[in-house]
């Protein structure tokens, strides 16, 4: 037998990223604006997700799934309980949502209902930056009681983020929370991404995060 | 812990080219991983070898070759690589830095038998 060498060259994920474009298209045909929001697990995604409702509600239909490890339907049902349709997605286990989960996901939402759908990824600093979904805008929540070093510790998820939100502010007089190196970290991975330090608590920094999503919605809803 | 998906990805890829050459067996599988791509630790190897059982893949060993990241200091001009966590230029202490590469995730080529 003889032995070959065959080049490859090929994205370990580009199945995954085949199905992220699909999704893609399908929201753009529908004129959705996407969002898919990660964080470490205490970090405050379904707080962030029902005072983003709460404050677009007037406006804007929003959707969301949501992404579950076990199937506990808890963040899906206070989803439900703001009025919004929500879907919930376990993975299994699995430590993060790829594309066709996603697809799956969406196949149970009124697409042609909608503006936003929200995505609430499973709570980890890891595994979701590695699987495109498709999605407009990733959004990071960050929070101050995690500490100010984690765009150092975990440079892979600050990549190529559209906005990130540091949450929690209102703790800030309690715990040592260094802003300067926090920002100094974030403007290295990704320069000039949108910042939105705000309190779910207090309400604080919540209408400069809504607006900013808001004006995305409108220029997609342009585009269509 | 995405490691079974990515080694399910990494028999796709692999199956397929081998295939396409016309391999009766492969015998070595060279991936890329850059520092700031997504964390990929040894188990892959062990989920290697129940995944690819009954494939043409059986057997063949994993290779992994780890890619720092390259950082430019906007400050002093220089090019450092990057291992470990992000840290401040090693010339000048900077943080004033631009990151070049490190997102890498690829698998490289295959080693064949016809």
């Amino acid at each position: 037998m003889e032995s070959h060498r065959v080049t490859v060259v090929e994205k370990i994920f580009s199945a995954n990223d085949q199905v992220a474009s699909i999704n893609r298209q399908m929201f753009d045909r529908a004129g959705i604006f996407t969002i898919n929001i990660m964080a470490s697990p205490g970090a405050g995604k379904t707080s962030t997700i029902l005072q983003t409702i709460r404050a677009l509600r007037p406006a804007f239909r929003i959707g969301v799934i949501e992404g579950d490890t076990a199937p506990v339907t808890i963040d899906a049902d206070k989803v439900i309980a703001e009025g919004m349709p929500a879907v919930q997605i376990n993975t299994g286990g699995d430590c993060h949502l790829d594309a066709p989960m996603l697809q799956a996901g969406l196949a149970q939402l009124p697409l042609e209902q909608l503006d936003i759908i929200i995505v609430e990824n499973v709570g980890n600093l890891i595994c979701p930056a590695a699987f495109n979904l498709g999605t407009h805008a990733n959004v990071l929540i960050a929070s101050v009681p995690e500490g100010d070093d984690k765009p150092y510790k975990y440079p892979g998820i600050y990549r190529g983020l559209d906005a990130l939100i540091l949450n929690k502010i209102d703790l800030l007089p309690y715990v040592p929370f260094n802003q300067e190196y926090f920002r100094q970290g974030v403007e290295v991975l990704n320069p000039g991404v949108a910042f939105f330090p705000l309190s779910c608590q207090s309400g604080e920094g919540i209408s400069a995060w809504t607006d900013w999503l808001a004006a995305r919605v409108a220029e997609q809803k342009q585009r269509k | 812990m995405h490691e079974l998906s990515v080694t399910e990805n990494i028999l796709n890829i692999a199956t397929s080219h081998a295939q396409k050459a016309g391999a009766k067996t492969v015998t070595d599988i060279y991936i890329v991983i850059g520092r700031l791509s997504s964390i990929v630790d040894d188990s892959i190897q062990f989920y290697w070898d129940m995944i690819s059982e009954n494939t043409i893949c059986f057997g063949a060993k994993l290779h992994f070759e780890r890619r720092p990241a390259e950082i430019l200091c906007l400050d002093c001009n220089q090019k450092f690589s990057l291992n470990a966590e992000l840290s401040p230029c090693p010339h000048c202490n900077s943080m004033s830095l631009m990151v070049l590469s490190g997102e890498e995730f690829w698998l490289d080529s295959i080693e064949i038998e016809k």
